[in-house]
C-alpha cells in the first residue's frame, strides 16, 4: 500500500479533531472528557482532567472568559453548555490541591521569571513542572497583583488564589516580590540576571515594559516584542510573554496563561537545544473541523441553578454537564455494523490495515477486517469527506493477493463458484435463434440466472420483443468476485474474455438485470455501452399479462451497487408505479448498506454479514422489494418475504414469488447448467448428452442448510460418497449403521456422515477442513 | 489442537475402518497446512492409517489453528 495515499484516506476522517468546546480553549482542555466525568458524578475524575491542562484550576474556574461556551454546538439544540460554571463546580466538589510532580531532570537549569502575573506563572508552573530551578521576580508586594484588582472576592475567593500559587510552591517555584528588575548590571539587572540564569522571561504589562526600552524594542501594545511564533525577543537567552495571539482589546485570564505557556514550552525547547519551531500545536484558539450530526439530537434546555449566587450543585452539574452530546461524528460506525463490529472508527483502521500491510514476520490481526467489509460505499456517502473504507480495503486485498498474504480461506468458495459460473458448460454468447446479428445483448448476470432462470427467458423474450435489430444473450460472470478479491490478475483475464465474447456478437449494446454487473461494465468497459435492464423496460414498456397480486405496499432495498446511479433507481420506482405497486423508501436510496454479498464479506465474515443483513431487514415490517437476485435471496434465506422486481413483472399471477426460498449454492448451479442446456434444446433444437445420472442423494433440508453455512456443496458430498463406494475407503459406526468418508477437492477435505438406504445415500451431516493429515509412515 | 496432546480420543469409540474392519485407534500423524506441517495424535486404522477428524475438532481446534497459519 502507497504510504502517501494511506495518509490522505487518514486526513480525510475528521473523528479525532477536537470538538468546538476544545478547539475554542486556547489551553486545549479536553472538556468533552471532563463533561463525560462530570456527567456520571465522577468529580474527581473530571478535575483530574482540568488540572492536567490548566495550570491554576481553582483561578481559572473563577475568572476565566470562557470563549469555549461561545463555540460550544449544543447551541444548536437547545442552548450552549455552562461549561465555566461547571468547572467551578468541579473545583467546588474535587479540588485536591495539586498532586502533580516535578519530573526528574537530569541536567536541571536555572529560569528566572520576571512578572507575577498570569502568563509569567503559567510559564513558572510548566518549566518547574519539567525539572528546572524557577525563581519569579515581582516589583509588587504580591504575586497576580492584577487579579486582586479585576475581580472582587466574591468572584474570584482569595482561598483560590492561596490554593493554586500553594500548588506552585510545591513545585518549587520561588517567587520574589517587592523585586523590580530593570535594564543594565546592577544586582536586580537584567545583565545581572542573565549571567545567574539560563534563560529569562519578561512577563511584564506595557507599562514596566519601558523599563528595557533601551536594550530591548517594544511593540505597538507598548510591551517587549518578541517573535509571534517563538516567543524570542532579539536578546539571546532572553523572551518575552508579549501577546502571542492577535489581541481584541480586551483582557483575557486564558489567553494570559496560554501566553505564558507558550513561552514556557520555547524556553523548554530552547534549554534543551531544540527547534523553538518545529512540530508545535499550541497555537490556541482555533475553529474546529469535527463533523456532529447535530439534527440526530434533540433539544435539551440549560439547567438553572437554583441558588444562582452558588453556583451549580452536584445534583445539577451533573445534568448540565448530561446535556454535552458529546460532539462525535461516528456518523458511517453508526450506519454500517461491519464498522461497528470492529470497534474503532475508519481513522484507526486506515492505519491499523497498513499496518498490517507492513508486517513480514507475525500475526496479520486486521485480515477479516479488510476481507469483511463489503466495499459497498455507504461510509463514503455518508462521510462528510467521502472517505470509502472499500476503497482502503479493495487496496489492501489488492496488496495481501500480490504477496500471497490473503488468507486462502476467505475466497475460495466465492472464486471456485465463480470459475464454475464462468465453465463452457454455464455460459452462452448467441445471437437470437435464426439471426446472424445482434443490436444488444442480455446480459442477466450468473446470479438471476441462478436464482430465476425463468424470469431470464422472459425478460429476453420481451427485450427482444420490444427492441430493433434482435436481443442477443450472454450468460456469463461479470467479474465481480475477482474484482472484490484484489485478484487483479483474475480479473484482467476476465474482463479480457468478456469482451471477446462481446466483440464476437459485434459489439452489440449490453443491457444489463444486475446492478453489479452494470457497475463492472461501467467502471471497466469503457468500450461497451452497458444499460440496466430496468431503465430500458421503463423506456420499452411492461409485457402485457397476469402479474402476481400485491396486495400491501413494498419496502424498497436498493442494491449497493446502484448507489449513485439515480437514473436505475428512478427506473425502478417507476416500474413499481407503472405495475400498481406502492413503494416506501428505507431511508433512502444511495444510503442504504449491502446484502452482505458485496465484497465477498459473507465469505470472509459471515457472522459480521448475517448483521448486516439483520438489521436490514428489521428496518420495516412490510416485504421487501428489491431489484438485484443476490440481495433478494440474502433476504429470503434470512427469512424475509422479498419480492425481485423482475418477479413482478413475469413471474405470472398467482404466484407468491415473496416467499420464494434462497435456492443455496447448489441447486444455483443446477439452475445455471439447467438454462444453458434447456436454451440450447428448446431455442436452437441442439440435442444433447444426458449427463450422467448422479448419485441418488436425499439431503434433509436442515442438513443442506447446514452444509451451506459449512460452504459444502451437494456436489462435494456426492464426490466424497462416490469415491468411498467405488474404494471402500470409508469408516462405519456399528451403533447408527451408518458410514463416514471423506474426500480432498481442491484445498479442502470434505467428510459425509451417511446412511446407504433403498439403493441411494441419506446425508446425515457434512464437514471441511483445509488442513491435511496423514498417518505418519 | 496443541501439536502433541492427544485428541479426539473419546470420538474414536465405535468408529471401524470399513476396509481393514479393524477399530480406530489413537496415533502419531502429521497435520500440514500452508507449508508447516507438525505431528499430532488422532484416531486411525491401524491397517491401513485412515485418519479420522471429527466435525468438532474440524469446527473447533484446527479451524483456529488454519485460521492462525493463515494470518501469519
Ligand atoms: S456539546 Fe459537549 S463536546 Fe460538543 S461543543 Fe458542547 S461541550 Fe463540547
Ligand atoms: S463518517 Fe466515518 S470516516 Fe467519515 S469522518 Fe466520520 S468517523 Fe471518519
Ligand atoms: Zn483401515
Amino acid at each position: 500500500m502507497d504510504a502517501e495515499q494511506v495518509k490522505l484516506w487518514e486526513g480525510r476522517c475528521v473523528e479525532e479533531q477536537p470538538p468546538a468546546c476544545v478547539a475554542a480553549c486556547p489551553l486545549h482542555l479536553d472538556v468533552r472528557a471532563m463533561m463525560g466525568k462530570t456527567a456520571a458524578g465522577d468529580f474527581a475524575g473530571a478535575f483530574a482532567v482540568y488540572a492536567r491542562f490548566i495550570p491554576f484550576p481553582a483561578i481559572v474556574a473563577h475568572v476565566c472568559d470562557h470563549p469555549c461556551e461561545a463555540s460550544c454546538r449544543r447551541a444548536e439544540a437547545g442552548g450552549g453548555l455552562a461549561i465555566s460554571a461547571l468547572e467551578r463546580a468541579c473545583v467546588e466538589e474535587a479540588h485536591v490541591g495539586s498532586r502533580r510532580q516535578p519530573q526528574r531532570n537530569r541536567r536541571p537549569k536555572r529560569v528566572a521569571v520576571v512578572g507575577a502575573g498570569l502568563a509569567g506563572l503559567a510559564a513558572a508552573h510548566d518549566l518547574a513542572l519539567k525539572g528546572h530551578a524557577v525563581t519569579v521576580f515581582e516589583a509588587d508586594a504580591h504575586p497576580l497583583e492584577r487579579l486582586h484588582r479585576d475581580f472582587d472576592a466574591d468572584r474570584l475567593p482569595p482561598s483560590a488564589i492561596a490554593a493554586d500559587l500553594g500548588g506552585l510552591a510545591m513545585l518549587g517555584v520561588e517567587i520574589r516580590c517587592r523585586s523590580r528588575i530593570g535594564a543594565g548590571d546592577g544586582p536586580l539587572g537584567l545583565d545581572t540576571l542573565l549571567e545567574a540564569h539560563d534563560a529569562v522571561l519578561l512577563a511584564l504589562g506595557p507599562g514596566p515594559a519601558l523599563a528595557f526600552s533601551g536594550s530591548l524594542p517594544l511593540d505597538g501594545d507598548g510591551r517587549i516584542a518578541a517573535d509571534p511564533a517563538t516567543s524570542a525577543t532579539v536578546l539571546p537567552k532572553v523572551f518575552s510573554t508579549g501577546r502571542l495571539l492577535g489581541s481584541d482589546g480586551a483582557y483575557s485570564p486564558i489567553r494570559s496563561v496560554h501566553d505564558g505557556r507558550r513561552a514556557g514550552e520555547s524556553i523548554e525547547r530552547f534549554l534543551q537545544g531544540a527547534s523553538l519551531t518545529a512540530a508545535r500545536s499550541d497555537e490556541g484558539a482555533g475553529p474546529s473541523s469535527l463533523h456532529v450530526n447535530i439534527a440526530a439530537h434533540g433539544s435539551v434546555p440549560p439547567v438553572v441553578a437554583a441558588d444562582p449566587s452558588r453556583g451549580f450543585d452536584r445534583t445539577e452539574a451533573m445534568a448540565e454537564a448530561a446535556r454535552c452530546f458529546p460532539c462525535r461524528c461516528l456518523e458511517c460506525v453508526k450506519a454500517c455494523d461491519y464498522l461497528a463490529h470492529h470497534g474503532s472508527y475508519p481513522k484507526r483502521y486506515v492505519r491499523e490495515i497498513y499496518n498490517n500491510d507492513g508486517i513480514v514476520m507475525g500475526n496479520r490481526k486486521s485480515n477479516r477486517m479488510i476481507d469483511g467489509c463489503t466495499l459497498c460505499g455507504q461510509c463514503a456517502e455518508i462521510c462528510p469527506t467521502g472517505l470509502d473504507m472499500g476503497e482502503v480495503c479493495l487496496d489492501a486485498r489488492r496488496s495481501m493477493v500480490a504477496r500471497d498474504k490473503m488468507p486462502p480461506s476467505h475466497h475460495d468458495f466465492a472464486l471456485r463458484a465463480m470459475a464454475f459460473a464462468r465453465s463452457p458448460a454455464a455460459t452462452l454468447a448467441r445471437h437470437r435463434p435464426g439471426r446472424g446479428t445482434s443490436a444488444a445483448v442480455f446480459f442477466p448476470g450468473c446470479q438471476l440466472t441462478a436464482s430465476a432462470p425463468d424470469q431470464v427467458v422472459a425478460a429476453w423474450d420481451h427485450l427482444d420483443a420490444r427492441l430493433p435489430g434482435g436481443v442477443g444473450l450472454m450468460l456469463d460472470c461479470c467479474g465481480a468476485p475477482a474484482e472484490w478479491a484484489g485478484r487483479v490478475v483474475l480479473h484482467a483475464e476476465v474482463r479480457a474474455s468478456l469482451a471477446a465474447s462481446w466483440e464476437a456478437l459485434g459489439r452489440p449494446r449490453v443491457i444489463t438485470a444486475c446492478s453489479t454487473c452494470l457497475q463492472m461494465f461501467t467502471r471497466h468497459h469503457p468500450e461497451i455501452a452497458a444499460e440496466s435492464l430496468w431503465t430500458v423496460l421503463a423506456a420499452v414498456g411492461l409485457p402485457d399479462g397476469p402479474r402476481p397480486a400485491v396486495p400491501a405496499p413494498l419496502a424498497i432495498h436498493d442494491p449497493c451497487t446502484t448507489r449513485g446511479v439515480p437514473a436505475v433507481q428512478r427506473a425502478v420506482r417507476g416500474l413499481a408505479a407503472t405495475l400498481g405497486v406502492e413503494v416506501v423508501e428505507l431511508g433512502g436510496a444511495d444510503l442504504g448498506p449491502c446484502c452482505g454479498f458485496g465484497g465477498l464479506a459473507e465469505f470472509a465474515d459471515r457472522p459480521v454479514a448475517d448483521r448486516i443483513v439483520a438489521r436490514r431487514i428489521g428496518e420495516s415490517a412490510l416485504d421487501y422489494l428489491a431489484y438485484c437476485a443476490t440481495c433478494r435471496d440474502v433476504f429470503a434465506r434470512a427469512g424475509k418475504r422479498t419480492l425481485h422486481l423482475g418477479d413482478l413483472i413475469f413471474a405470472g399471477a398467482g404466484a407468491d414469488p415473496a416467499g420464494r426460498p434462497d435456492p443455496g449454492p447448489s441447486a444455483r448451479r443446477a439452475a445455471r447448467l439447467g438454462l444453458v442446456r434447456r436454451l440450447k434444446r428448446e431455442r436452437w433444437g441442439e440435442t444433447m448428452d444426458e449427463p450422467s445420472p448422479s448419485l441418488a442423494l436425499t439431503v434433509p433440508d436442515a442438513v443442506r442448510l447446514d452444509m451451506e453455512r459449512k460452504l459444502i456443496l451437494i456436489e462435494d458430498v456426492a464426490q466424497v460418497i462416490a469415491r468411498a463406494e467405488a474404494t471402500g475407503a470409508k469408516l462405519k459406526t456399528p451403533e447408527t449403521g451408518r458410514f463416514v468418508a471423506n474426500h480432498r477437492i481442491g484445498e479442502v477435505t470434505f467428510w459425509v456422515d451417511y446412511a446407504v438406504a433403498d439403493g441411494g445415500f441419506v446425508v446425515a451431516r457434512a464437514w471441511a477442513h483445509r488442513m491435511q493429515v496423514e498417518a505418519e509412515p | 489442537m496443541t501439536p502433541t496432546a492427544p485428541e479426539g480420543g473419546a470420538e474414536t469409540a465405535g468408529l471401524i475402518c470399513a476396509a481393514c474392519d479393524r477399530p480406530l485407534v489413537v496415533g502419531r500423524v502429521r497435520a500440514s497446512y500452508l507449508g508447516q506441517s507438525f505431528p499430532v495424535d488422532l484416531p486411525r486404522c491401524p491397517g491401513c492409517g485412515f485418519v479420522y477428524v471429527s466435525e468438532d475438532l474440524a469446527g473447533g481446534k484446527m479451524l483456529a489453528v488454519e485460521q492462525a497459519l493463515e494470518d501469519k
